[in-house]
């Protein structure tokens, strides 16, 4: 455990010590949500349309761009072998990476959540449920991009490849997550979704990891 | 099973198999295809376009069976680190993709005169695109490593991972309300099909289904004779390389 501990407090560290790489992330997702009223026009009812499916795809994004870095650095100084060797299963040093990328890219896409929902004139009433949405999305691509950052290492293409490998993955996401919006948007109860993508994150959560841990095994 | 895992064996035994079984595989599938598509009747609702049916119904059928087959064969290379299975693996997906993209294509055709659509976002299409995704990337991915060790232990992660994937292909039309029929040939009571079409459809996913496997014997041959002529000439290089 101390172990998990350590291995989750380094990540941490390591985006506190490097603002700019967090604040990016952030920055991209913002600009991407700004970039939907140059494509389809700035009439508000449009935009409100479009705000659940555009926020979720774009929080994704956002969240893909630290993932190929995840081992990458660790890998080439050794580091990840000593990891290995630690005694920590591979499994849990997964879940560690995973729930740092989420603490590290996750969480402030949801502080900026938002600033792009009113960007995008989603309804004030359908905030509550897109933070909740997007905080359940990104942690399953935080699962699901682990086990992919892992797959990839070492591999020519890896940055090209791990959007090809994880976005499939995640399309249940967006559409529960974007229904779930859209419901609280038009004043529904939008709880049916988010507890759909509650049990995706359950799937994700046991599976994810020992997927990675398989794969950091075969490195 | 593990006696055939042994690539000199398994290139032994195809080797006087693969004549007779492309002779098969052809005369099904011509069979099937003249059946289907000039005997069997017209539908009394769709008229000709019914006749797609035989080609996409066994396609999408090999799309799942074949994705199952990788996740099995998959389970074999990393359990028992069978390098056939690795092999088999690589030069499945490709043909899976294929297999994927025809049924899509077909379906695509299809939907124009049914529905009046190439595509609707349904459970089951969209599923179906998921699946042709992971055949992508099962293809790339096993491809993307100097080291084919490597290549082909994420690859069979990745098609463990994917399998989720094929349950909700298979049920979607039962799950949800969707705009592609449900399941009428594998169903508990009896098909909901006509013999006059059921028959030909059985013997063109029969016949799809041979030559999907004789395309897969063919390239896990290709492929087990390329990595020899690599090793040989690792060791050639080798040899020339000692000092004398």
């Amino acid at each position: 455990m101390s172990a998990f501990l350590a291995v989750f407090r380094r990540e941490v560290q390591l985006a506190l010590r490097h603002p700019a790489d967090t604040l990016a992330a952030v920055l991209f997702f913002v600009l991407v949500c700004a970039l939907f009223p140059f494509g389809v026009g700035p009439a508000p009812e449009t935009l409100a349309r479009i705000a659940p499916g555009a926020l979720l795809a774009a929080a994704l994004l956002a969240a893909l761009l630290p993932l190929d870095r995840l081992f990458g650095a660790e890998a080439e100084d050794g580091s990840l072998e000593q990891l290995l060797l630690s005694g920590l299963p591979p499994a849990a040093l997964a879940m560690a990476k995973a729930l740092g990328h989420w603490v590290t890219t996750g969480l402030p896409l949801l502080a900026a959540t938002p600033m792009a929902a009113a960007m995008l004139n989603l309804p004030t009433e359908a905030w509550g449920a897109a933070v909740i949405a997007l905080a359940l999305a990104t942690a399953i691509l935080s699962l699901f991009g682990t086990a992919g950052a892992a797959l990839t290492l070492g591999a020519r293409r890896g940055g090209v490849l791990l959007p090809l490998l994880v976005l499939p993955l995640a399309i249940p996401a967006v559409i529960f997550g974007a229904a779930g919006i859209e419901a609280a948007a038009a004043g529904l109860e939008p709880r049916p979704y988010l507890l759909l993508l509650g049990a995706l994150l359950a799937l994700a959560l046991p599976m994810a990891p020992l997927a990675a841990g398989a794969a950091l095994r075969a490195e | 099973m593990h006696r055939f895992a042994n690539p000199g064996r398994f290139l032994r035994l195809t080797d006087a198999w693969m004549p007779w079984l492309w002779a098969l595989a052809i005369a099904v599938t011509a069979a099937g295809a003249y059946w289907a598509l000039v005997v069997s009747p017209t539908d009394w609702q769709q008229g000709e376009t019914v006749r797609i049916m035989y080609v996409h119904v066994p396609m999408a059928w090999l799309a799942m069976g074949g994705y199952t087959g990788l996740a099995i064969v998959s389970i074999m290379s990393l359990i028992w680190r069978h390098p056939l299975a690795d092999l088999t693996a690589r030069e499945l997906s490709p043909v899976g993709a294929a297999a994927t993209a025809l049924c899509l294509a077909t379906g695509s055709l299809w939907g124009k005169p049914m529905w009046g659509t190439w595509w609707v976002w349904d459970a089951r299409l969209t599923s179906v695109l998921v699946l042709f995704f992971l055949w992508l990337g099962h293809a790339a991915l096993v491809r993307a490593f100097d080291d084919t060790e490597r290549g082909a232990r994420a690859g069979a992660i990745l098609a463990l991972v994917g399998i989720v994937n094929i349950p909700i292909v298979k049920f979607s039309v039962d799950w949800w309300n969707t705009l592609h029929q449900p399941a009428s040939v594998t169903r508990l009571d009896a098909p909901g099909m006509h013999v006059d079409m059921l028959y030909p459809l059985l013997t063109c996913a029969l016949g799809f289904t041979l030559l999907f496997a004789v395309v897969v014997l063919a390239r896990t041959r290709a492929a087990v004779m390329e990595r020899r002529v690599r090793a040989l000439e690792m060791a050639r290089a080798r040899r020339l390389d000692a000092p004398q």
